[in-house]
């Protein structure tokens, strides 16, 4: 806890930022990511907008599996929901006010469902059952042509906001960063309620969570939903930020990325989320500058950047969860705590 | 009676087919039930099982089965340092922390393949001969029946070893009590070891019977995804429930494709999955848990 | 506030639970008298443990019934108990690890919430308003009650284990019981702790009024604060009644000690 702060109500000591520094911390961060566009070069803007919508997946999942400890590897498999989902609400003309949600909930509703027969049984089958589910949305995308385009995918009209059209990296930076912003903050309050707190019970130990009065089936239910209705939403403003998309982005890899996000940034948490979000979005980055840097004397690395992305993803996940199976977000609670205790030391 | 003679064909090459398919499962099986945990990285051990024979069969051109044994003795070493490294360095953690570590491992397994022998299919020798029979009018290729029978052979010894040997008697005590077992005297690490050893060489035989139908491939992992139809089907933790469910997916496998179409092949498995999932989850032959609070 | 209903009686009839062949209940009745303090007792193996079970609802009995105050609940899901005012503590503590001492203890009042989801998500006035109404009962009634102020934030794994029991006490309170599960409260405790949980445990039943039944193996603390004592042996009740008649009671008596004794 930091020196110095100190609150006369409950209501003061569970908001969400507790203190004038945090909060001002925060303004700073606001007003730096607000003023991105104009001082950012394309590559950062560009970089900035894939962070935003990695960061709302995550976000999903972190709640699904960070909260509720229910493995999905079907993630990448709802963001293709909401992606085609997309692409015909806005064929029919409805603004992304209207299209994101109802890509979102349509994503939900596919989570239902999946999760409600597969929810009452132990965990383990659940996580094979979302296995199951990510191929047959696969297969579903890859042949359903009059519906998904088949292999050749869709394309997505911009969304457009009275009239201005949102194309361009810059534009489409605040929609996405809107969202997140909206998404993130619903994510935080979710872990201060009831609800939340549900969640982690049935993660724990649900058996005391039944004793408690926490029905099973609909809380698990509901975790997988809501992670279900953020990748929709995710996988929409991904549909409005390329403009066309076809089946093979929604890999089984690009799950197993964001369960690597989740355990990299630190389950359960939004600071987790964000962790993870931009730290997954560095790797796969760095990897394309490596194999570039090194492109005089290893032509072939630029083939492998595929395969040597997996690698790194299981090499994270089973290093961080050995190492710091809090994630990135317990190192930075420790330096935080470090910088607030100097001069003292604990 | 062409249409029936059709419908044995795809039956037995169903039939016939479900022997590799049990393998792997197995490989599944044996690792949960020695050690509790689920191994999502088992299609991978196999693939990585399968083009070790490649390298040695094909590359070195050894004799097939000198070829296999090379590529048991790498898959053993593999499976002793998963189990040294990853498993051992998260023993006190939750069960999902474990889940996604073979989660993850089956990423780090499929990209470093992927890697070291190239996307495309390497053309392997076949570890036992191809000839086609034919019994009257229904042709099957020759490979389908020596796989058929090397695997149930393989499944057939691996009873008898748990049954009737002292390790092997060892080792279901660590499954089911590690603790008590323990006291008895049992060396729990090694039988843990040994559990993911024979595991990886169960998956091993499976890839290298799958190898030599043909050629190796990353898809290859893939198609061993389709395991968990067999493994939710028969039970996790029921080595006859699963011979039954790799007979019977088999079976199904071989109808869908022959009468609906080869596209089918990819999905059918994980419909299975849901289907089961929905009407009997523990399977056929596997226990409903009864937890003692 | 609301000022937790006074404890009904809690019986049970008839309850026969087996596992295949093994028995751990042959048709058990006994009743928990309403606001006072019942303790279950008997060897190991008795089926003290299955009888909570069937009382919670996680074994369905092949026969017999369990009744709460009027209501027969037999049939009644286990998460639905709570609401009807059944509450229970676990003999290895099973608080949530992942969790603050006041975060569990404020899961106890998780059955009495009704803001929906979307409201909590929204940080809706209304849900926040709940939440912290929630707080405040919390604090005001069972970590001032079970002096836990000074931990409330802390993690509860970091806790000594006679600290985490009484965590899970107080998470039992916050549930607003009119029956109160205890299985082996003091398991493990040292004298002090000892004498410390059992005067919070006889606070809360005169305090609270709630019908407190307890398992447990110190026969101490069981002669001191019980009212009415159920022995059990072999999954059959072989006495109920008053603390002392139970303790001279022959059957009771060779079940112990498996032998006759001279009375006292």
């Amino acid at each position: 806890m930091r020196i110095g702060v100190f609150f006369e109500t409950y209501r003061g000591e569970e908001q969400l930022w507790d203190s004038p520094a945090a909060k001002a911390w925060l303004a700073l961060f606001a007003l730096a990511m607000l003023l991105l566009p104009w001082w950012g070069s394309d590559y950062i803007v560009a970089m900035a907008c894939i962070v935003g919508i990695h960061l709302v997946a995550t976000l999903g999942l972190n709640i699904t599996t960070g909260g509720a400890g229910l493995i999905s590897l079907s993630h990448a498999a709802f963001m293709g929901v909401g992606c085609y989902a997309v692409s015909w609400f806005a064929r029919w003309g409805l603004p992304f006010y209207l299209a994101l949600p109802l890509a979102g909930m349509l994503a939900a509703l596919i989570g239902m469902l999946v999760g409600l027969p597969s929810l009452r049984v132990k965990g383990m089958y659940f996580a094979i059952a979302t296995l199951a589910a990510h191929f047959v949305l696969g297969f579903l995308f890859r042949e359903w042509t009059p519906v998904t385009g088949g292999p050749r995918g869709v394309t997505i009209p911009p969304a457009s906001l009275f009239g201005l059209e949102l194309t361009g990296d810059r534009r489409m930076f605040y929609l996405i960063y809107a969202c997140a912003l909206a998404l993130g903050i619903a994510a935080a309050n979710l872990g201060r309620s009831y609800v939340g707190r549900a969640f982690i019970a049935v993660r724990d130990r649900d058996i005391s969570a039944e004793i408690l009065g926490v029905d099973l089936l609909r809380t698990k239910v509901l975790a997988f939903m809501t992670g279900a209705f953020y990748a929709g939403v995710a996988g929409g403003l991904l549909g409005y930020f390329y403009g066309a998309i076809t089946s093979e982005y929604f890999t089984f890899s690009l799950s197993v990325f964001y369960l690597a996000a989740i355990i990299v940034g630190g389950m359960g948490r939004v600071l987790g989320s964000v962790l993870g979000a931009v730290f997954m979005t560095l790797v796969p980055e760095c990897l394309r500058l490596l194999s570039s840097a090194t492109s005089a004397w290893m032509p072939s690395l630029a083939n492998l950047l595929l395969p040597m992305g997996q690698v790194v993803f299981g090499l994270l996940i089973i290093g961080f969860l050995i190492l710091e199976p809090h994630g990135l977000a317990q190192i930075w609670a420790r330096i935080r705590r470090t910088f607030h205790l100097w001069p003292f030391r604990t | 009676m062409t249409d029936f003679y059709i419908f044995l064909e795809f039956t037995l090459l169903g039939l016939l087919s479900s022997g590799v398919a049990a393998l792997i499962a197995l490989s599944f099986v044996l690792v949960y039930k020695g050690t509790r945990v689920v191994n999502f990285a088992a299609g991978e051990v196999m693939m990585l099982g399968a083009y070790c024979y490649y390298t040695a069969a094909a590359l070195w051109h050894w004799p097939p089965v000198l070829a296999l044994l090379a590529a048991l003795a790498a898959v053993a070493v593999v499976s002793t340092c998963i189990e040294a490294l990853v498993l051992r360095a998260l023993a006190g953690q939750p069960t999902i922390s474990i889940l996604m570590a073979t989660i993850g491992l089956a990423s780090l397994l499929h990209g470093a393949v992927e890697i070291a022998w190239g996307q495309d299919p390497l053309e392997t020798p076949a570890l036992l001969p191809r000839m086609p029979l034919n019994f009257g009018e229904v042709m099957i290729p020759g490979a389908a029946i020596g796989n058929f029978l090397l695997a149930a052979a393989l499944i057939a010894a691996l009873v008898a070893f748990f049954r009737y040997t002292q390790t092997g008697i060892a080792m279901r005590a660590t499954a089911s009590d590690p603790v008590t077992a323990a006291t008895l005297g049992v060396d729990i690490r090694s039988s843990q070891r040994l559990t993911w050893i024979l595991s990886g060489t169960t998956g091993t035989v499976a890839g290298a019977l799958i190898a030599g139908a043909g050629s190796v491939s990353p898809a290859l992992a893939s198609t061993a995804l389709s395991v968990f139809a067999v493994v939710i089907l028969g039970g996790l933790d029921s080595v006859a429930g699963v011979i039954l469910a790799s007979l019977i997916v088999g079976w199904l496998e071989s109808l869908t494709v022959g009468y609906v179409g080869g596209k089918m092949r990819d999905v059918f498995p994980y419909l299975v999955v849901l289907v089961i999932l929905v009407v009997r989850p523990h399977g056929l032959l596997g226990t409903r848990e009864i937890e003692r609070l | 506030m609301n000022a937790a209903p006074p404890g009904v009686e809690l019986a049970v009839e008839g309850i026969r639970v087996s596992f295949g062949g093994l028995h751990a209940l042959r048709g058990v009745s006994l009743r928990a008298p309403a606001g006072r303090i019942t303790a279950v007792i008997g060897p190991n193996g008795a089926g003290k443990t299955s009888l909570f079970n069937a009382i919670s609802g996680f074994y369905k009995p092949s026969a017999g019934r369990v009744l709460l105050g009027d209501a027969d609940i037999t049939a009644t899901p286990v998460h639905a108990r709570a609401a009807m005012g059944l509450a229970r503590t676990f003999q290895n503590v099973a608080l949530f690890r992942g969790l603050s001492v006041l975060q569990n203890i404020k899961l106890g009042g998780h059955h009495a919430m009704r803001s929906g989801m979307l409201a909590c998500m929204l940080a809706a006035p209304g849900a926040r308003r709940e939440e912290l109404a929630l707080r405040d009962e919390v604090e005001d009634r069972v970590i001032d009650f079970l002096e836990l102020d000074s931990v409330r934030h802390k993690p509860v794994e970091m806790l000594s284990y006679g600290l985490q029991k009484r965590v899970e006490l107080a998470r039992g309170l916050a549930m607003r019981p009119r029956v109160l599960l205890l299985d082996e409260p003091v398991a493990g405790m040292n004298r002090e702790e000892t004498e410390d949980m059992a005067r919070y445990i006889l606070d809360v039943q005169e305090e609270w009024g709630v019908t407190v039944v307890l398992v447990e193996h110190d026969m101490g603390m069981v002669m001191d604060i019980s009212h009415h004592v159920a022995v059990l042996n072999f999954g059959e009740l072989i006495a109920q009644g008053a603390p002392a008649d139970v303790a001279r009671h022959p059957e009771v008596v060779r079940a112990y000690l498996g032998g006759e004794v001279a009375a006292p």
